[in-house]
């Protein structure tokens, strides 16, 4: 354990736990038949369901539940094929129903894990209490009027998953690993877009403090976290908070707060006291929601290959390394991308391409890797043109950034640009040759036993050539006249 | 189970129920005393029987993920107490 808060009266450990509210990818809601899709006018996704119109009935949407255990099965949890909703009752204006319909003591997924790594090569397993499925609230406008808050309704009844892990978390960036990781899972899944940005994926964090070996203490919990950067830095002041109040032989009081990045620091929302009385009890309008097995093996058996899976695989199938290959796939768009580069030719070499010269196209293009200017097929055939030796690997960059201002075919580039590389030995002689006699000194020199100067003929013959000729060819004639 | 004043109180700030003084001991009276009813159903031993959510025996009905419905903001604001354009209005209350 790497991290820890030295004190006056000793060494502190942090224990953090995470809720992520990931919203689920459906076209409508969890019980209404409104749409999902994100930035609509307001109030015009909303179903008299949504607006909890006296008399309407909440009708589960399919999709939402197959969401749900396709996240449980990649998180390698216990489908529970008998689950039920509850309501939990709060009163706010973002609410209309005055109670969310959530699931309480019988969520859908139970137990499961999430394999994290951190920065020094440490796997970690982080343990998953539960996912539950739950309706989202409305958006509720303070800005717009000085007595009046404002309401959209949109959102209101959108499917959310709620992901809750076991107090396993030790350190910051452990809490960055889980969410980043979690976030792939999700991706992949294709259960949630994970844009934290736009609050499809938003964290509540659990913190506590302790001393190596106790029992846990007093925990509050941050609201509303709504980006991994964040999430850290909120556990690192409200752990260095609690370790300053026990220290000073205070009491950390049970209580919801929140974290405010631009002061660095999390103030209370609201204190036990006021704490929410949810008064679950379980919805009468709905019956309990019993799977099928039949169903959760379908739906496991169309699973896509999961990250740490596809990792694996590049390793053994592309001769990769582990790093490599965790960059490789951080993204399902990049995986695809690179298997399309790498399959049937030299993986290494396609690895070093994506991730170098791709990578740095990208970056200085501004684009991602949906929208490269190069296709993977398009670097995969001038990759194909280094192996048949039609170019070598240094008129490859040039070739490659050419591919990258004009979208061209390799092919077409390299003939447009007489690229071809030269492999008549013939022509290569005649530069030697060329080159022998301008440096007569130098060759002197080297038969005198300055060995060294090889490179700098290898240098001054490629120079000669434009760059076009066979290295290994320069090398081998090279070497023969030199030394004859 | 019995009810004492300060919880009637509570309960009634849960339900957002304004209760005099006066009104609490009456309250308190009446509920306990439908506790107690139900309270006799203590008397039935349940140990290892599953909690029954219903008499049905029907699970959830599920629907396709079909938009089916919503676009009817002008008839749903039309409802409302109160509205400013597209919204609904509330006294304002930040959380």
């Amino acid at each position: 354990m790497s991290y820890t808060i030295e004190g006056r009266t000793g060494t502190w450990e942090i224990v953090v736990g995470l809720e992520v509210h990931a919203q689920v990818i459906s076209h409508s809601k969890l019980f209404s038949g409104a749409s999902t899709t994100f930035g609509g006018d307001p109030n015009t996704q909303v179903s008299l369901v949504d607006a909890a119109f006296p008399g309407m009935l909440p009708v589960i949407n399919h999709e939402c539940v197959a969401q749900a255990i396709r996240t449980g099965l990649g998180l390698k949890a216990q489908i529970n094929l008998n689950s039920r909703f509850d309501r939990k009752n709060y009163f706010y204006a973002d609410l209309p129903q005055g109670y969310q319909i959530s699931q309480f003591e019988y969520p859908i997924v139970g137990k499961g894990t999430i394999s994290i790594e951190l920065q020094n090569g440490d796997v970690r397993e982080i343990g998953v209490t539960r996912l539950h499925l739950e309706q989202d609230a409305g958006k509720l406008l303070h800005d717009q009027d000085p007595t009046k808050s404002f309401v959209d309704l949109n959102r209101s009844g959108v499917a959310l998953m709620e992901i809750v892990s076991e107090p396993d978390i030790r350190e910051p960036e452990e809490a960055g690993a889980y969410l980043r990781k979690l976030r792939q899972i999700l991706r992949y899944l294709g259960t949630c877009d994970g844009n934290m940005e736009e609050g499809s994926m938003r964290a509540d964090v659990n913190v506590s403090v302790r001393k190596a070996g106790e029992p846990f203490r007093t925990r509050c919990e941050i609201k509303n976290v709504n980006s991994i950067r964040f999430v850290m830095q909120a556990i690192e002041v409200e752990a260095a908070r609690q370790v300053e109040i026990w220290e000073n032989g205070g009491e950390v009081d049970q209580e919801t707060r929140l974290f405010d990045p631009s002061r660095g620091e999390t103030r209370t929302m609201r204190s036990k006291e006021d704490a929410h009385d949810y008064r679950y009890f379980p919805d009468p309008d709905l019956l309990p929601l019993v799977l099928e097995q039949a169903w959760v093996d379908e739906l496991a058996a169309q699973l896509p290959e999961l990250p740490d899976a596809k990792r694996a695989r590049f390793q053994a199938e592309y001769g990769i390394a582990f790093y490599d290959a965790g960059v490789l796939v951080a993204e399902q768009a990049v995986a695809d991308y690179y298997e399309t580069v790498a399959r049937g030719r030299d993986g290494k070499l396609a690895a070093t391409w994506v991730m170098g010269d791709l990578f740095a196209a990208l970056n200085r293009t501004g684009n991602s890797i949906e929208t490269s200017p190069v296709s993977a097929e398009a670097l995969g055939k001038m990759l194909d043109l280094i192996a048949d030796k039609t170019i070598n690997g240094k008129i490859a960059k040039e070739v490659f950034e050419d591919m990258v201002e004009t979208g061209e075919s390799p092919d077409a580039i390299v003939e447009k640009k007489g690229l071809r590389q030269v492999t008549d030995t013939g022509v290569i002689d005649a530069a030697i040759s060329a080159i022998l006699d301008k440096h007569a000194d130098k060759l002197a020199e080297y038969r005198s036993g300055k060995d060294k100067l090889f490179g700098f003929f290898v240098g001054q013959v490629m120079k000669e050539t434009k760059g076009k000729a066979n290295p290994a060819l320069v090398n081998e004639a090279l070497k023969a006249r030199l030394d004859a | 189970m019995s009810l004492d004043l300060a919880t009637t109180r509570r309960i009634a700030k849960l339900a957002r129920i304004g209760l005099e003084d006066n009104e609490l001991e009456a309250t308190r009276q009446k509920l306990n005393g439908i506790l107690g009813w139900i309270d006799q159903l203590a008397e039935v031993d349940v140990t290892g029987v599953p909690p029954m959510v219903g008499t049905e025996t029907e699970t959830l009905r599920q629907r396709e993920d079909k938009v089916t419905d919503g676009n009817c903001r002008d008839a749903l604001l039309a409802c409302a107490p109160e509205t400013s354009g597209p919204f609904y209005t509330v006294p304002k209350v930040v959380e």
